[in-house]
């Protein structure tokens, strides 16, 4: 695929493309754009570099600046902008160049984008998309690699998304873009280039709220989403043979896709969950009592979790340490196995 | 000081919103090294002209080294600073050992000039924690990367300062480092809005590289200067050529000893906008030919290495073999900063320590959890390739 053009679908309607996770998040901002007039991206070198990842290259040359905005550096500038022009008519996608750097639009999102529904009861609304960046493995510069989703998932009136291939990451993004409410929609950055998959040029949308289960199994469920999706598959195809590891993809935080994960887990009768975020009040602790609620009384162990640790992400030498590594994961399904 | 008109680049999207002082910059030395005014050089003794000379040229080597390190994979990485040394060598050296820095990600040199070793510098970029724990008696901040984060702090360090013996004058003064672009961030405004407040001995210094990233600093902001923000919060706003040494030291070293004893008529805090340029990309991420065509001529002139050169030279207080030798002696100072920088390692377990003064027993538990993990699978498999 070329650089400096979208693929749009307009380039191959009724045919797919193999695209990166993270090129078909610019082709689905592209479709979406063509879509609706009222999509806007805006961010930090969002423009003419076209994203510090790429991610909205070519957008600036197709759609102008006017739909296509540089701001200045300044994250609460960014979201809280986002939620005027959203509440006013327009559909923006504001782009955060790092999680690490929401911070100074947290009190944007989680005061106002989160609740203007609520406050105004329903009087006014905020469709918006905040797209960030997430997640460690690829060496980056400290506050680049933190995994603080459990912050969003954790704010009512907001919803997360996190996909984990290429197909959900246009899918989900256009479902989130179209989305009547907030969404924060976070990409896994260290594989945003992994691998490549057949996505349809044309618009469609991964419906929010919808886990996937993406290898069936009978022994024990591992519930996961982003980027570690992938050493997740790792030891549950590792394990075959021994144990039948079932290997859910979240796909949405926010809401949590409760009736797939309580079905998996009466299922299999033991679960473990992964993620890269730190352990304490995580993801994990919300499929914990998501489990000890929903299917309690089909468990035969106690469910793992297997997350990075309470600490501060350490710098990159010691990186891979922190991060789940398909062993680690092995390690702990082998025990709610054995349990 | 001599003050000369600036020319200002044609704004984008409109006019801008000017002061009277805005289009004062002041420099001491020309593009060709030469002292602008007749007269009267600035009274910096010699042995100090060589130190910052030796400081810029011992920055531009480093910068080189480093980026050269960054290509072999044996730093990850890399912020230059090429073109930006006279602003950090000159504003670190007009300290006291005493004084603070709060540096960022791109102020290397500042760092080594107050005190950190360069060895350090390039362990944390190698991704080692070891490397940000500043020795006792060096006043340097670790880096700060979150954009414009430092500022409210360097206001409350400097706040302390007058705490501590509310009836004198405070002797230590608070150096406070960003980029045009943090002038953007709300911390930037609180920071600066306290220390006016407050009435703090903080000297803000921004090196506006004319870019944040691929952002134009003309596309930051639509006021006339980034000086004339200070000015709005009751500090004073100087803007000064960042790559003249002579004047960045000069300004420099008024704003710091008027932030630790002020005269009547004078206020207290400053922000000093140095003016300069990034000859360099972003970083070693960043591919600059997608927002700018090379680097203009107008600034390319402006280095302010051969510039202090000149300077030198035609007082004779250096020569070829002086440049030769200088050359030796950096390359081994960076090479020996280099094999030591290889020297370090992070032993995992060393991400649990520091979390708090005590380590919580949840944290014991993952400790030894790493620990069994280790022991039972080894590094190669937690850790290794293809994790
Ligand atoms: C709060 C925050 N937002 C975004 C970033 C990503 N980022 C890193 S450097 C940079 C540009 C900074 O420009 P400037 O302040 O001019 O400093 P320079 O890098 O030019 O020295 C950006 C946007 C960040 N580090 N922190
Ligand atoms: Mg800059």
């Amino acid at each position: 695929m070329s650089t400096g053009t979208p693929q749009a679908s307009r380039d191959s309607p009724g045919g797919e493309d193999d695209l990166t996770l993270v090129e078909a998040v610019r082709d689905g901002l592209a479709a979406e754009m063509l879509r609706d007039d009222s999509v806007m991206v805006l961010g930090e070198d969002v423009g003419d570099n076209g994203g510090v990842f790429r991610a909205t290259d070519g957008l600036l040359d197709t759609f102008g600046e006017e739909r296509v905005v540089d701001t200045p550096l300044a994250e609460s500038g960014i979201v809280g902008s986002a939620i005027g022009l959203a509440t006013h008519g327009m559909r923006p996608v504001a782009e955060i160049q790092f999680m690490g750097f929401v911070y100074p639009a947290f009190d944007q999102l989680v005061s106002h984008a989160a609740r203007l529904r609520a406050r105004s009861q329903g009087q006014y609304t905020c469709p918006m998309v905040v797209r960030a960046p997430y997640g460690g493995g690829i060496d980056a510069p400290e506050h680049h690699s933190e995994s603080t989703e459990a912050f969003f998932v954790h704010q009512p009136g907001l919803k997360v998304a996190v996909p984990s291939t290429p197909y959900d990451a246009k899918g989900l993004l256009a479902a989130a873009i179209r989305d009547p409410d907030p969404v924060v929609f976070l990409e896994p950055k260290k594989i945003y280039r992994a691998f490549r998959q057949p996505v349809p040029a044309d618009p469609y949308t991964v419906d929010l709220g919808e886990a996937a289960v993406r290898r069936q199994g009978s022994d024990v469920s591992v519930f996961t989403y982003g980027a570690m999706t992938k050493p997740t598959m790792v030891a549950a195809s590792e394990l075959d043979g021994d144990i039948d590891v079932e290997v859910v993809d979240l796909r949405t935080l926010s809401p949590l896709d409760r009736e797939t994960i309580a079905e998996s887990a009466k299922k299999t009768g033991r679960t473990a969950v992964v993620h890269e975020g730190p352990k304490t009040a995580g993801m994990g602790a919300e499929v914990v009592a998501t489990v000890q609620e929903e299917a309690l009384v089909y468990q035969e162990a106690p469910v793992e979790r297997i997350t990075g640790f309470d600490v501060p992400f350490p710098l990159h030498a010691v990186e891979d340490y922190y991060l789940p590594a398909a062993v680690r994961i092995e390690d702990r399904i082998r025990r709610a196995y054995e349990f | 000081m001599a003050t000369d008109r600036h020319p200002r680049d044609a704004s984008i999207g409109g006019p801008r919103r000017d002061h009277p002082d805005d289009g004062c910059i002041v420099q001491l030395l020309d593009e060709d090294g030469h002292l602008r005014q007749e007269g009267e050089p600035p009274s910096i003794p010699e042995d100090e002209l060589l130190e910052l000379y030796e400081g810029m040229r011992f920055a531009r080597r480093f910068d080189e080294r480093a980026l050269s390190l960054q290509r072999q994979g044996r730093i990850a990485t890399y912020a230059p600073m090429r073109g930006q040394e006279a602003a950090q060598v000159a504003s670190a050296r007009a300290l006291a050992d005493d004084d603070w820095i709060y540096p960022t990600y791109r102020d290397n040199a500042a760092k080594i000039v107050h005190g950190l070793d360069p060895a350090d510098i390039l362990a944390a970029l190698r991704g080692h924690q070891s490397g940000y724990a500043v020795p006792d008696g060096v006043n340097v901040m670790p880096e700060y990367i979150p954009i414009a984060t430092q500022i409210p702090q360097a206001t409350g360090g400097a706040w302390a300062e007058t705490l501590q013996d509310p009836e004198r004058d405070p002797d230590t003064a608070y150096l406070c480092y960003f980029g045009d672009g943090a002038t953007s961030e709300g911390d930037f405004h609180e920071g600066l809005n306290f220390a006016g407040v407050f009435d703090v001995p903080a000297v803000f210094f921004c090196n506006n590289n004319q870019w944040s990233i691929s952002t134009p600093v003309e596309r930051q902001t639509r006021s006339g200067t980034l000086a004339g923000k200070a000015r709005a919060y009751g500090l004073e706003g100087i803007r000064v050529d960042g790559m003249d040494p002579l004047a960045v030291y000069e300004v420099t070293r008024r704003a710091v000893s008027k932030a630790k004893d002020p005269a009547a008529d004078e206020l207290r805090p400053t922000m000093i906008e140095a003016v300069q340029y990034r000859y360099g990309a972003h970083t070693s991420s960043d591919d600059p030919s997608r927002y700018r065509d090379g680097v203009d001529e107008e600034w390319a002139d402006k280095d302010p290495i051969p510039r202090l050169a000149t300077y030198l030279r035609d007082r004779e207080l250096i020569d070829d073999e002086y440049e030769a030798d200088l050359d030796d002696r950096i390359d081994a100072e960076i090479d020996a900063a280099v094999d030591r920088m290889e020297a370090v390692e992070t032993d995992p377990a060393e991400m649990f320590d520091h979390v708090y003064a005590e380590r919580t027993p949840e944290l014991a538990d993952q400790r030894a959890e790493l620990e069994r993990l280790r022991a039972e699978y080894g590094d190669e498999a937690l850790a290794g390739d293809g994790q």
